[in-house]
């Protein structure tokens, strides 16, 4: 899609557009929590059958901000025997990895008429890095530190039990998670966000869900699994499991802190849709080319909330794993179903000839030399 | 390099959003402490002792495992850009070596090691 | 001063404060803490010097399943509250002397491999040589003598996921 180039001053849209999708995605983790408690709730509403929220404003819509007045104003309990410093640490600690993982995500690209003719390509991403996916996994990876301090600093024997249950949790499913990534970053031969996005341009035959047929699906739905077990949601909310730990990790918190710890989770679930419909959804990508004309980002929207509505519908289905399940399933059945699909899709792809190459080995574009040993280091 | 500099702005504006929120809500709430308010909870019943205790040394046993199956999976990122142009020859590489560690997670598996007692 | 120099001191300060800190914190877990704070700052030094691939590896690795694990042990072995740490006199002198024969020896190394040459590498091949592709490529040339420790590495991994269910799964 073309778009003229508008200049702001002394800046034109290529230069501001960096910082525009900072804002866009700082604003949408932000904002997540608010829209999709709400979000939740009335979806949770229709498929039990019931109201769900309708009392503040119109359909409820107000709720979430009586909610958040609320938490502001309630008292902030510090109890007496917690380690003050981590125990306010934690939450922050949570609040980070998704907010900073915001900034990886690409939401568009489109093409700026320079002027005389000229076009040039440019994405709408605050970040593009190399290894951008490797960073997002290295960010998923530190969100357990939240969990692990927050329960520790209690002092309570729920909040740690919950803790180290929760840590368990998550170091399992995140080695199924890596695991479903590297599908796709071996499908798009990248581990940059944009260029994965770009590799499945084309319409939905293009997007990495279906490619190496059947073997991405299957890693798409082994990240699903994985993604919902790191946000701790249900059926895989063991560590605040209410009827055995009472709140888990979360049982000492109050007012704000606690709200803050509901907020990462919530960016978390934003940012884990955001990075599966990059990683398998094709990003910004219209479903059938003929549809180009709906602008990039709102396809991108569009498809993260129907992730964000998969996530509330399993929630709403499925009953809560046991803790000797949950840790069966991650190790016995996940890891390695993703590992051998991982290693056939590998065998599959590299034993098709890409037929426009002739040989077996294609030749190796811009082999750069090793940098070890001599004097070409330092 | 730039990129970089950009989320590590994000890190930052994150830990000034946090900031900002607690020291709000700080102005804004009341604060009425008391001893049994302040008191750990447990459902009602006082506590007897620290949570600081000694627990279930399995935990241990699936964070030694992770670490194994990270260093695996840190192997195989760039195996996974980089295999197309290297050709079949990395592909059995790659496979030789997750089989070898296949047999860690056979033996895992036989031992129980990863069952629930 | 040059921006990669005002870096280099932006990250070198705080992350000598954090290793300060790991040795002279009571609580084991804040040294844990401190330690997870100066491998990220780590991270960022490889970052620094192009080194992409390795700078996500250290975080994902050291700072996410390593120190997971040293934060698991502390937690599971009830290492709680404050230690009490008399080291003596001895003790502080055999560390000092270790630490600063491993700092001599990465020196040492480093200057025996490359000899303090500026060197051939300018900012472009270094940022080709930091990517995961380029690692890759190195790794798994047939052409090139990786492969071996490769491969070497899988086994000594084994061991340590074998080491460990024996460990664990002993009567205690």
């Amino acid at each position: 899609m073309t778009i003229p180039n508008i200049s702001f001053g002394p800046f034109d849209l290529v230069a501001v557009a960096p910082y525009v999708a900072l804002g866009l995605m700082l604003a949408t983790v932000l904002l997540a929590v608010p829209v999709l408690t709400w979000f939740e709730r009335v979806t949770l509403g229709l498929i039990h059958d019931r109201l769900g929220p309708n009392r503040v404003g119109p359909r409820g819509l107000l709720q979430p901000i009586a909610d958040g007045i609320k938490l502001f104003f309630k008292e902030d309990i510090l109890p007496s025997n917690v380690d003050r410093r981590i125990f306010y640490l934690a939450p922050a600690i949570s609040m980070m990895p998704p907010l900073v993982a915001a900034a990886l995500i690409p939401l568009g690209d489109f093409r700026v008429d320079m002027g005389g003719g000229q076009t040039r390509p440019l994405t709408l991403v605050a970040a593009d890095i190399n290894v951008g996916i490797l960073w997002v996994l290295g960010l998923a990876s530190l969100q357990v530190y939240g969990l692990i301090l927050g329960g520790w600093s209690s002092n309570n024997k729920y909040s740690l039990l919950g803790a180290l249950r929760s840590s368990a949790q998550a170091i399992s499913y995140e080695l199924a998670l890596s695991l479903g990534v590297l599908m796709a970053v071996l499908m798009s031969h990248s581990m940059s966000l944009v260029q994965i996005v770009q590799s499945q341009t084309g319409g939905i035959m293009h997007w990495n869900i279906l490619g190496l047929f059947p073997f991405g699906l299957v890693a798409a739905g082994v990240y699903a699994i994985a993604a919902v077990a790191e946000t701790n949601r249900a059926p895989f909310d063991l560590p605040e499991a209410e009827s055995e730990l009472v709140a888990g990790y979360q049982t000492e918190y109050s007012s704000m802190k606690f709200a803050i710890f509901f907020m990462s989770e919530y960016a978390a679930v934003v940012i884990g849709s955001c990075v599966a419909v990059v990683l398998w959804l094709g990003g910004w990508d219209p479903i059938h080319p003929v549809l180009g004309f709906i602008p990039g980002p709102l396809w991108f929207a569009g498809k993260v909330l129907l992730l964000i509505f998969a996530f509330v519908w399993v929630r709403s289905t499925l009953p809560r794993f046991r803790y000797d399940q949950l840790m069966r399933f991650g190790w016995m059945r996940l890891l390695p179903v993703a590992l051998v699909a991982l290693m056939l899709a590998a065998a599959m792809s590299a034993y098709r000839t890409d037929p426009s190459a002739g040989s077996r080995i294609p030749p190796k574009p811009e082999k750069p030399k090793p940098l070890m040993g001599g004097t070409q280091s330092l | 390099m730039h990129a970089y500099l950009t989320a590590a702005m994000f890190t930052l504006m994150g830990f000034a959003f946090v900031a900002s929120t607690l020291l709000l809500s700080r102005l804004l709430r009341p604060s009425a402490p008391n001893p049994d308010k302040l008191e750990t909870y447990e459902c009602g019943p006082l506590p007897v002792g620290d949570a600081w205790q000694q627990f279930n040394m399995h935990y241990y046993l699936f964070a030694l495992l992770f670490v194994v199956f990270d260093v695996e999976a840190a192997f195989l990122y760039p195996w996974a850009v980089a295999y197309k142009q290297v050709g079949l020859y990395a592909v059995v590489e790659m496979i030789l070596f997750v089989g070898l560690l296949g047999f860690g997670w056979a033996y895992a598996w036989r031992r129980k090691a990863l069952e629930w007692d | 001063m040059r921006p990669g120099v005002l870096i280099f001191w932006l990250l070198a300060v705080p992350m000598v404060a954090c290793a300060l800190l790991v040795i002279t914190s009571r609580n084991p877990l804040r040294s844990a803490l401190f330690l997870v704070a100066h491998m990220l700052l780590l991270a960022g030094m490889f970052l620094s010097l192009s080194a992409q691939y390795v700078a996500a590896v250290q975080v994902v690795v050291y700072a996410g399943a390593i120190m997971v694990l040293f934060v698991f042990v502390i937690m599971l072995l009830n290492l709680g509250g404050a230690q009490k740490m008399d080291a003596a006199g001895l003790g502080w002198a055999l560390g000092i002397a270790m630490s600063l024969g491993l700092a001599a020896l990465f020196v040492g190394t480093g200057v025996w491999k490359s000899g303090l040459h500026a060197g051939k590498a300018t900012a472009k091949t270094l940022a080709q040589g930091g990517t995961a592709q380029a690692v890759g490529f190195a790794l798994f040339d047939p052409e090139l003598p990786w492969l071996f420790p490769f491969e070497v590495a899988s086994i000594v991994l084994l061991m340590a996921a074998v080491g460990a269910i024996v460990l664990a799964k002993r009567k205690l």
